[in-house]
């Protein structure tokens, strides 16, 4: 089995993960720019967030043999400060062009405040300009709903931006129809207390097709899986699913998505 | 699958999250002092749960969802905590 871990919080995992992730027949992991778990306090430390995302780790990922991909951006649970959020997406063309970068991510919305609404704005102005591919993050629980609808209408009023460039992550069933009926690509997050369970996932693709959906563990800091991908393959072996259309969903499907940008090299398997 | 295969795969874990379910209840009776917007919501989400009609995760999820539309003014903190109250 082959997957690609398309949405990993890598700095905050150990070797120990890469380890396992790697045996489990992980290809290739890619790491949004997230919340540290408490707000930085200046520009500077998202510099070094960023040099961590572009330069420390792929070298670590690579001593396992992982190519490592990142997106870069100033978190939503950090957007409330407009003008902290100003200067970090000022300092992110620095960042850019580094050969890891995917594009810009994971922005979004948090708590959906008129603050947010700005900075979410701001992001999406950023990825027109330097023609970056987007991955969104969507609010939790009840801010779910409301967050991605939000989300929607800020994306579909930029007419530059292209709706099949743009990944909307941690969708679940009362949201995954807006995203793709949209036409944006949509994520599941398999966590084990929020978010999505394995079978809901599977659900999920039974009830919405295979095609511009993806899974990714969202491994970070918190209660989190970096399994998460490989183990809801077992749960679509359960359910008798072909080895080709797990494949297509844990792999080529990423793959995909990913590969509009350049930089993306479909790993060698 | 067939209907027996997912009761076959999926009974006795489901059974045991549905008992889960009902513990939490007991045990919230159970406690003293007052329970919150959170509860109410609990019990109407488990309405759901005996709809005839499929599309019951939606209509949980829909049942704990914030339903306005307007940004509010201003974050205060950054959590969620499952469940929404028009008294914010
Ligand atoms: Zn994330």
């Amino acid at each position: 089995m082959r997957y690609i871990e398309p949405h990993g919080h890598m700095v905050s995992r150990t070797t120990d993960d890469y380890q396992d992730m790697v045996t489990a027949g992980c290809a290739a992991v890619c790491e949004p720019a997230f919340w540290a778990g408490f707000d930085r306090s200046s520009v500077d430390g998202f510099h070094d967030y960023f040099c961590q995302l572009t330069d420390y780790e792929p070298k670590r990922a690579a001593k396992f043999g992982l190519p490592h991909y990142s997106w870069l951006c100033i978190n939503p649970k950090e957007s409330e400060d407009v003008k902290l959020a100003q200067e970090v997406i000022g300092i992110i063309p620095q960042f850019i062009d580094r050969p890891n970068v995917l594009g810009i991510g994971e922005i979004g919305l948090n708590k959906n405040s008129r603050n947010e609404m700005k900075v979410l704005e701001l992001h999406v102005d950023l990825a027109a300009r330097t023609n970056s591919l987007i991955l969104v993050h969507t609010p939790h629980l009840e801010d779910k709903l409301k967050g991605t609808r939000l989300i929607l209408d800020v994306l579909r009023s930029d007419k530059r931006i292209q709706p099949e460039r743009c990944i909307i992550d941690h969708v679940e069933e009362h949201t995954i129809g807006l995203v793709l009926d949209a036409g944006f690509w949509a994520g599941m997050t398999l966590y084990p207390e929020s978010k999505c369970s394995p079978s809901r996932a599977v659900d999920m693709l039974d009830c919405f097709g295979h095609e511009r959906i993806w899974m990714n563990s969202a491994c970070d800091w918190g209660v989190s899986i970096p399994l998460a991908v490989p183990r809801t393959a077992l749960e679509m072996r359960r359910r008798a699913w072909n080895a080709d259309l797990v494949d297509k969903v844990i792999f080529r499907n990423p793959a995909q998505f990913m590969s509009q940008c350049p930089k993306f090299k479909l790993p060698q398997t | 699958m067939t209907r027996q295969q997912v009761l076959d795969q999926y009974f006795i874990e489901t059974r045991h999250k549905l008992i889960d379910i009902a513990a939490f209840l007991d045990r919230a009776d159970r406690a003293e002092g007052e329970a919150d917007f959170r509860l109410d919501a609990f019990r109407t989400a488990i309405k759901e749960l005996s709809g005839k009609k499929p599309g019951r995760a939606e209509k949980v999820l829909l049942a704990f969802s914030d339903p306005t539309t307007k940004p509010i003014a201003k974050a205060h903190g950054k959590g969620a905590c499952g469940a929404w109250s028009a008294k914010g």
